[in-house]
């Protein structure tokens, strides 16, 4: 695993070193200039914030099958990062809407249910912190319901009028436009790997430290 | 199972009609919402549609909040819930009977909280009692089975009321969306009927996807909670 977080840290380090040189020298869009090259970081943080939320939903129902901790370090790991990724969306978003729209926030139905996911996620934490007794598949029920709201965030735009631009943008991109978008989407993912790893690291250290300390006290070393 | 599913939902309706203790909270917490909301939206003396609609369902579910609160609370005293769960009943019949108390009650709530929309905004909301029907029944099946099943399992946090609100409210906001388009819809000057029933047949189907994540997660989340 540390061979791993070492290796996808490097990619993420060198997507970051490379993506902002092949950003500026794409094309500029005719109609938004310059503003739409928020488009190369923001669309990635989305997609990887996506693939976050269903894997929290993945590792929840492993954990409610299973009850098994490595499932449950994995979810509470990707909805750590589904509010990371989450905030990191809205934020680009928001200066893309000032800029193309003259306002911060405007109440586009996929801007307010993206925002409505970030809050699912970070009610999931909240739950982790708060929730007492059985806390933890609480939680994981939440990422599961969470999960399932997604798709109607989709269904809600094909219904409704929206602002936003539309998702069939990203297949129609002209190739000087999609490398530089696909370099940041790979540059995002490792980074989002990195992270997760290095989480995923983390607990696994502190349920050592855990078990040894619940060791020591089985055996009279604790004062 | 049906039988079961009666058998719970029939304590729940003589407990409540003993103490008519949810019923009647709900309702007055629901009509204070309501006056409160309507200082900010009136105006010359009536609301817009889409601010009785709005008025309404905020109305439903600050007060559907209340009374999933004290539904669990029930089970708590005593730890009634450990002695429903001793029982041999299967699990979703405990669920499935607790949801549809809660749904009753709430129901009972809205009826008095519209014919008071009508009273005090002017609304036609009798004029399409079909469809506002559906939208109301639709849309607590929907809160009522996300929230009973999270206000069951938040029975021994300490800070419970908070994190229903924290859990609850983000995920059945889309129920609120649906509800209060589709009154909203049916308050217009020409009601757009269409779309208040393109909002049913949207409630439908969140209603059988959570019903069935609820009833497939009841399980295993009661029984990491006992």
């Amino acid at each position: 695993m540390k061979k791993m977080f070492v290796l996808t840290l490097s990619l993420a380090a060198l997507g970051l070193l490379v993506s902002p040189w092949l950003i500026l020298r794409a094309p500029q869009e005719s109609t938004m200039g310059l503003v739409q090259k928020i488009f190369y970081y923001h669309v990635p943080t989305a997609m990887v914030d996506f693939l976050t939320i269903y894997l929290c939903g993945i590792a929840s129902v492993a954990f409610l099958v299973k009850r098994s901790p490595r499932a449950d370090a994995l979810a509470v790991a990707s909805a750590e990062l589904a509010v990371v990724f989450g905030a990191c969306t809205l934020w680009t978003g928001s200066m893309w809407a000032r800029k193309a729209w003259g306002v911060w926030w405007t109440w586009d139905v996929r801007l307010t249910t993206f925002a409505l996911c970030e809050m699912v996620f970070i009610g999931y934490l909240l739950v982790r912190s708060y929730g007492g007794p059985g806390s933890r598949g609480l939680a994981a029920a939440l990422a599961l319901f969470g999960c399932a709201d997604v798709p109607l965030i989709y269904v809600s735009v094909s219904i409704w009028r929206t602002m936003h631009p539309q998702t069939t943008v990203v297949p129609n991109l002209v190739k000087p436009m999609a490398v530089p978008f696909w370099v940041a989407v790979f540059t995002m993912l490792m980074l989002y790997l990195a992270l997760l790893l290095a989480r995923l690291l983390h607990e696994r250290n502190r349920t050592r430290v855990d078990e040894l300390y619940v060791a020591a006290a089985e055996a009279g070393l604790e004062e | 199972m049906l039988r079961l599913v009666g058998l719970v939902l029939w304590k729940d309706l003589v407990v409540e009609w003993r103490t008519r203790e949810i019923v009647s909270t709900m309702l007055f917490f629901a009509v204070i919402v309501m006056l409160i909301f309507s200082f900010a939206f009136l105006s010359e003396g009536r609301a817009s549609g889409d601010a009785v609609a709005g008025i309404l369902w905020t109305a439903i579910a600050f007060s559907g909040t209340l009374g999933l609160s004290r539904a669990a609370d029930r089970e708590r005293d005593g730890d009634a819930l450990r002695a429903l769960l001793l029982s041999p009943a299967p699990r979703a019949a405990l669920y499935l009977g607790k949801t549809a108390g809660i749904v009753i009650f709430m129901l009972a709530t809205e009826l008095v909280v519209a014919a008071l929309s009508t009273v005090l905004f002017g609304a036609a909301l009798s004029a399409h009692a079909a469809e506002l029907s559906g939208l109301l029944l639709l849309g607590t099946i929907g809160y009522a089975a996300i929230g009973g099943l999270f206000s069951l399992m938040l029975g021994r946090a300490r800070s419970r009321d908070v994190l229903l609100a924290v859990v609850l409210y983000p995920i059945i906001v889309p129920v609120i969306i649906a509800g209060s388009k589709g009154t909203s819809s049916l308050l217009e000057s020409i009601p757009d009927l269409a779309a208040a029933r393109y909002w049913i047949k949207f409630l439908a189907v969140f209603d059988i996807v959570f019903v069935t994540l609820a009833l497939w997660a009841f399980e295993p989340l009661i029984v990491e909670r006992g």
